[in-house]
């Protein structure tokens, strides 16, 4: 029994000092299982094993990632975290709370990264200083998608204020068409409200209300307005719309059933998908008012042992930031390089649109986190936010009785 | 030796189940007691920090909505089932010809998932697709059903399709029931010229009791279980009008990381359980006592 217990470990001690060089080994949790992001991933797969390395794939499916969450849960509290983990936003902080990332800042420093990305979306990949993620792509949220022949037809131009908006979207439903295109379930809600919310409290007020949970801005004047803008929007969307999915709604701006539709620019890859041109069929411009909210694709580090998953991790973490999978990975998925250097030639106008916007509010300091895709608050937080906002648009409840219950859903949320 | 056997086999045979569910139930069910005394968050923590978590439970608005929908859903679902199950048992319970046929038509939604009861009801009720587009065609231009899209009628939508899916399972029951009553005595009754109705009211159904408290105990715990029919049927909205315990634990444990709040919502649910469960064990053992 001694000794085949013995020859056992010692058998083990052999093949784990064997590999003279550490060869990079990653596992990699994510969620990107559909169709273009699955090519997304393979893209980076094939550049990792071009570099020498194993990549071990754990794609877990389901609930935008919670099922995700689920398993590194379960992978973290056996002391077994994968490599790298598909995470974004104060998750990145919230997982390196509980003392359990890794330290990247070498492969960071050594590659310039502080250098090419912009700085706020450089702050969610850094944990208390020290470089802890690895950002993939920077999707914008507050894109409004139009159809252009309806437009024409119409009249109308692409509004630059909500005034127009609301007059372009009267005038809509005075000729039978359904201005606003929208599915009925929490997220869209929250992704239509933190559009009103930028465009009406503007840049600074967005982030001293969903950033920083100001109290006097989330009770403000302001967001009463913001409310107020939000019962319209509700007039301007058909009846049927709960539970609709985001993709069906997009389907409607296209067939020229409605519109206009605020969505992420993810919904431009259905556009595309159909065959339908940027410029020529479809329309896309920033929300009414000045900003730009993005949704960051990541991957965090974990703490592992080994030196063949460490040189993993690193390796992973160059070619994620390198220029060549930024180009081919956001071609493929949609959104745009985080990185500002990579050539954007292959890229088409509402891409350019959004890279371009992007420098410039990085430079004037309305470059912010989108609330609704779990960027700019931790999950209690913007759940609390999305539950109001949801029950709001979901209700004849008042402007200034959302304004409380919003107020005191944060401070619950605590 | 055979006689130790005899007297510990027993024992030995049961000890695994019963150390596996001392475990995997009790155990766990205190580990949750335990969490929901703390801050955890993303991942558990064992600092007790004391009612915090209920407090934050109590002061939410969406869970008020969750408990008073699982008030209005678990009442109408198990009266209205229960009615309509024992109304279709004494139906088929006329010796009429094709009562196999019909029975296993009945029983057979029992055989579905909720998830596919609560997507084919999804179509069927959406204004767009299912009844209300269908009447309208019909020429009835005013017609409206549109119930599920309706945040203050949305709960009575889902009580629409769980109803559909347990009354069959409960006209079962109830059938067998009806079997299971002495025939001697419904002729005594029908010798004596006392009126159908009257032998189902004052005879058969009082016998029947214990089968209702049966029906009533599998249709409590379906009704408090509930959850694969709001996320299928509704996804808990519109907003978050038709969301249960079930639903609001499953948002706070794996969507928002906010395990104290879900292991607190998942303690309130279960103290509701055994406000059900304990007088009906309660009336059980006391039966036997006697």
């Amino acid at each position: 029994m001694k000794t085949s217990v013995f020859a056992a470990v010692s058998a083990i001690a052999v093949t784990c000092a064997m590999p003279a060089v550490a060869e990079p080994q990653a596992e990699v949790l994510h969620w990107w299982t559909s169709g273009g992001e699955a090519k997304s991933v393979a893209v980076l797969q094939q550049e990792f094993a071009d570099n020498g390395g194993t990549w071990t794939d754990m794609p877990v499916a389901g609930g935008g990632g919670d099922a995700a969450m689920t398993a590194l849960r379960a992978r973290v509290l056996s002391g077994n975290a994968p490599t790298a983990v598909q995470l974004k936003g104060p998750a990145i902080q919230e997982w390196y709370e509980e003392g359990v990332l890794a330290d990247i800042s070498a492969v960071a420093e050594a590659e310039g990264w502080a250098d090419v990305l912009p700085a706020s979306i450089a702050g969610h990949m850094k944990c208390e200083g020290t470089w802890c993620a690895a950002p993939v792509n920077v999707h914008r949220v507050d894109w409004i998608w139009a159809n252009a022949d309806v437009l024409e037809a119409n009249g109308i131009a692409m509004p630059t204020t909500w005034d127009e908006f609301n007059a372009a979207a009267d005038k809509l439903a005075a000729a039978g068409i359904t201005p606003l295109a929208h599915g009925g379930q929490a997220w869209q809600d929250a992704t239509v409200f933190e559009a009103v919310a930028l465009g009406i409290l503007g840049a600074d007020g967005f982030k001293k209300a969903f950033v920083d949970l100001d109290m006097d801005t989330l009770k403000s004047d302001g967001m009463v307005a913001v409310f107020d803008q939000m019962r319209k929007m509700r007039g301007y969307v058909d009846d049927n719309f709960s539970g609709r999915d985001w993709n069906l709604a997009t389907a409607m701006v296209m067939n020229g059933e409605a519109a206009f539709q605020i969505m992420g620019d993810w919904a431009k890859g259905e556009f595309l998908a159909a065959g339908k041109a940027p410029g020529e069929d479809f329309l896309c411009a920033s929300v009414p008012g000045d900003g730009f909210l993005y949704n960051v694709d990541s991957f965090a580090m974990f703490n592992v042992d080994g030196d063949d998953k460490k040189a993993g991790q690193d390796l992973l973490s160059k070619l994620i930031v390198g220029q060549n999978f930024q180009k081919v990975f956001n071609l493929n998925k949609g959104s745009i390089p985080a990185r500002v250097d990579v050539a954007l030639d292959d890229f088409d106008s509402c891409a350019h649109l959004s890279a371009k916007d992007m420098n410039e509010s990085s430079d004037n300091g309305s470059l912010l986190p989108s609330y609704a895709h779990g960027m700019a608050l931790r999950g209690a937080q913007s759940g609390a936010i999305t539950d109001v906002v949801t029950a709001h648009f979901n209700s004849d409840m008042s402007s200034a009785d959302a304004v409380n219950m919003l107020a005191d859903a944060v401070a619950n949320s605590m | 030796m055979t006689e130790w056997l005899e007297r510990h086999i027993p024992k030995m045979v049961l000890a695994p189940s019963f150390i596996a569910i001392l475990v995997f139930v009790y155990g766990f069910i205190a580990w949750t007691a335990w969490v929901s005394l703390t801050r955890s968050r993303l991942l558990p923590k064992y600092e007790v920090e004391g009612l915090i978590q209920y407090e934050r439970l109590f002061a939410s608005p969406r869970f008020d909505t969750a408990m008073m929908n699982l008030f209005i859903f678990g009442t109408l679902f198990i009266i209205i089932s229960m009615v309509l199950g024992l109304l279709i048992a004494i139906l088929l319970d006329q010796k009429i010809r094709t009562e196999g046929v019909l029975r296993t038509i009945y029983l057979y939604p029992m055989a579905l998932s909720m998830i596919v009861t609560g997507t084919a009801w999804k179509w069927i009720m959406n204004p767009g697709l299912g009844i209300e587009k269908m009447v309208r065609d019909w020429g009835f231009e005013s017609f409206s059903f549109d119930w599920v899209i309706d945040p203050d009628m949305a709960i009575y939508a889902v009580v629409i399709a769980g109803v559909w899916q347990a009354s069959g399972f409960v006209m079962a029951l109830f059938l067998a029931g009806l079997r299971s009553v002495d025939g001697e005595i419904i002729k005594a009754a029908q010798v004596d010229g006392i009126p159908n109705w009257r032998i189902y009211s004052a005879i058969i159904i009082p016998s029947m009791a214990p089968i209702f408290l049966s029906a009533f105990i599998v249709l409590a715990h379906l009704a408090i279980k509930s959850f694969d029919l709001v996320i299928a049927l509704t996804g808990g909205g519109p907003g978050y009008a038709t969301d249960l315990p079930a639903t609001y634990m499953y948002a706070m444990a794996f969507s928002r990381g906010d395990i104290g709040q879900a292991a607190s919502s998942a303690m309130v649910m279960m103290a509701v359980v055994f406000a059900i469960i304990v007088p009906y064990l309660y009336s059980e053992l006391r039966v036997k006592h006697d």
